[in-house]
């Protein structure tokens, strides 16, 4: 493109330095995986596919097996998008479709604000309100009318999978939502005018013409949410009990895999004991990938090429 | 004819049977309580932050040291200040390596190399932030052989980077083509055009990038537990471990002590001014338009 011999050199030196910034971000990516997968080496030789079956967990003798934090890790998140998957669409259809325009920006910036809170104060307010809130009265009224299901059977402990899940719900109800809002825009319009054109309802063009139209999107936001889920750390581990115990029961406390960590790492005394706790990181960054990869692809498939922030 | 079969299909309409009607109407009213199910906790977490900290906040909140265990008072001085050192080597460290990652997908990054940076900008984001703290302390602390407020810093830059460069991107992308070909145009260099063109133009909207990347890493503890690890003292001092307010915040909200719960609800206030001060600047700043165009 440039004739100036003159400007060649700043140009590629220029040029050199802004492609090794890029190339940084997929270094830092490589350095995670290596790092990762060099220091757990030592529990995945001495355990090997046993660590993520076997549930002793014992630093003392080093056995070490990551089943209860992965049974924890998967019940809390599952329970937090049974709560929080029907909310955060029914909140992304509202204020896409039924919503006055003149509630539309607060209302987005309110569930905005919700996303920004540090997941630490999300714990301290889970601990001092949610849980004594809990104690009080959810858990005595769900043990009276569902205590003879498994789920709600047992003491209710406070500090448990139940308050877990709730937190974790309140969390990744913002993020759910404001994907599902960003797919529900790049419905095309004509969609609605079709189906109200045929008679339809209001609810009914929702249904048929939205809905149905950003099912793969909607699907994606939902993932990302379970991949915001899963690695969340610090309010779960706030509420969740921290008891490396597998009891069929939300109303019993259990532990994470992110929990695990950040309670023992830095008190891991002895190679083998330090080389499990990082291959339960590993364990999560590969599950959160693979989850975030498939939601990305997801929501991709639905806005692709259209511009989702135009309509705010 | 044709128009009379009009006439007559639009007389004829059929109208909403009741059980339509009554669905309509039904889903309508759930969609409004699922708005207030969800603002039900956000308003009750903002109100209790509210009424607990602003009661815990006092002058020596902001200049005195923790007290010892069993004294009431005391402050979290050091740990404001820690929070401060560690997201200052956090944006030094963070800050250009985003810019620079943006500006490259933005001008040179039509392309699979291109691609491939978006992609894994998008993963990083999504990697837990605890599994960053143990990188964070595989590469930082294991080296130096102790806690510290750089490793902290380190593991916070990581998590900047990928919103920063895709904010940059999109900040640069809409930049109009006809200011870089006018610069080209007058002999201007690619570098510059670049750097005092595109960049300059861009600018708040690349500022916003970096504000709600700072937003996000201010409250993280996670990726703190094991790099920056705490501390009860002063400490300005890069190489050591260092306080930081949302770590204070967990330990006093695990600890036995009232007066260390007011501390935890002070803290939380303080940093949750501060978050929701950016991204408040921040959309200020949106709406204000990015280009005055």
């Amino acid at each position: 493109m440039s004739h100036a011999s003159t400007s060649e050199v700043p140009d590629r030196v220029f040029q050199f330095v802004i492609t090794a910034c890029g190339l940084a971000v997929i270094g830092v990516l490589a350095l995670i995986v290596y790092e990762l997968m060099q220091r757990s080496s030592l529990s995945w030789h001495s355990f090997g596919w046993k660590f993520f079956v076997s549930q002793e967990w014992d630093p003392v003798n080093e056995q070490f097996g990551a089943r209860p934090f992965i049974y924890g890790t998967l019940v809390s998140s599952i329970l937090a998008l049974i709560i929080a998957v029907p909310l955060a669409v029914g909140v992304a259809v509202f204020t896409t479709e039924m919503c006055p325009k003149a509630l539309r920006a607060p209302l987005s910036f309110f569930v905005e604000l919700l996303a920004a809170i540090p997941s630490v104060i999300y714990g301290l307010w889970a601990m001092y309100v949610l849980v004594p809130l809990l104690t009080q009265y959810v858990a005595p009224f769900l043990s009276k009318t569902l205590g003879w299901t498994v789920l709600f059977s047992g003491p209710f402990f406070g500090y448990s999978m139940l308050a877990a899940g709730i937190i974790l719900a309140i969390m990744i109800i913002p993020i759910i939502s404001s994907i599902t809002r960003e797919v529900l825009m790049v419905v095309p319009q004509h969609q609605r005018e079709a189906a109200l054109a045929l008679g339809a309802t209001r609810w009914e063009m929702i249904r048929i013409g939205v809905l149905r139209n950003a099912r793969a999107g909607i699907m994606g936001g939902i993932i990302l949410g379970l991949g915001r889920a899963l690695g969340e750390t610090m309010a779960v581990t706030m509420v969740i009990g921290n008891r490396p115990e597998i009891s069929k029961s939300l109303f019993a406390p259990g532990y994470t895999m992110a929990s695990v960590l950040a309670n023992e790492f830095s008190e891991a005394t002895g190679d083998t004991y330090l080389s499990a706790l990082i291959e339960i990181g590993l364990a999560l960054f590969f599950v959160t990938i693979i989850v975030n990869a498939l939601a990305r692809l997801l929501v991709w498939t639905v806005t692709r090429g259209q511009p989702a922030r135009g309509h705010a | 004819m044709p128009e009379n079969a009009a006439a007559i299909a639009l007389t004829q309409v059929p109208p909403i049977s009741l059980r339509r009607r009554l669905v309509d109407r039904l889903m309508t009213g759930v969609a409004v309580a699922t708005v207030i199910i969800v603002l039900a906790p956000l308003i009750a977490i903002f109100g209790y932050l509210v009424y607990r900290g602003i009661g815990s906040l006092n002058w020596a909140f902001f200049t005195q040291l923790p007290k010892p265990v069993g004294e009431t008072g005391g402050g979290m001085a050091n740990a404001i200040v820690g929070s401060i050192l560690i997201l200052g080597i956090a944006s030094v460290i963070g800050v250009p390596f985003g810019i620079g990652a943006g500006i490259y997908l933005a001008e040179y990054g039509r392309n699979r190399f291109g691609s491939a940076i978006r992609f894994t900008a998008d993963v990083l984001n999504g990697v837990p932030s605890i599994v960053i703290g143990i990188v964070a302390y595989a590469i930082v602390v294991l080296y130096q052989k102790h806690f510290s407020a750089l490793a902290g810093g380190v593991a916070l830059a990581i998590m900047m980077v990928p919103t920063i460069s895709r904010t940059t991107e999109e900040m640069l992308l809409l930049v109009p083509q006809a200011l870089r070909e006018a610069a080209y145009g007058l002999g201007v260099p690619r570098w510059r055009t670049t750097l005092s063109i595109v960049l300059r133009t861009a600018t708040s909207g690349v500022i916003t990038g970096i504000m709600l990347a700072f937003a996000r890493v201010a409250g993280e503890t996670a990726p703190l537990l094991f790099t920056a690890f705490g501390n009860q003292y002063w400490n300005l001092q890069p190489g050591q471990p260092t306080a930081a307010l949302p770590l204070q915040i967990y330990v006093y909200a695990n600890s036995p002590y009232d007066d260390w719960h007011r501390l935890a609800w002070g803290g939380s206030f303080v940093l949750i001014i501060l978050i929701v001060g950016a991204i408040s600047a921040v959309r200020y700043v949106v709406r204000r338009g990015t280009f005055g165009a």
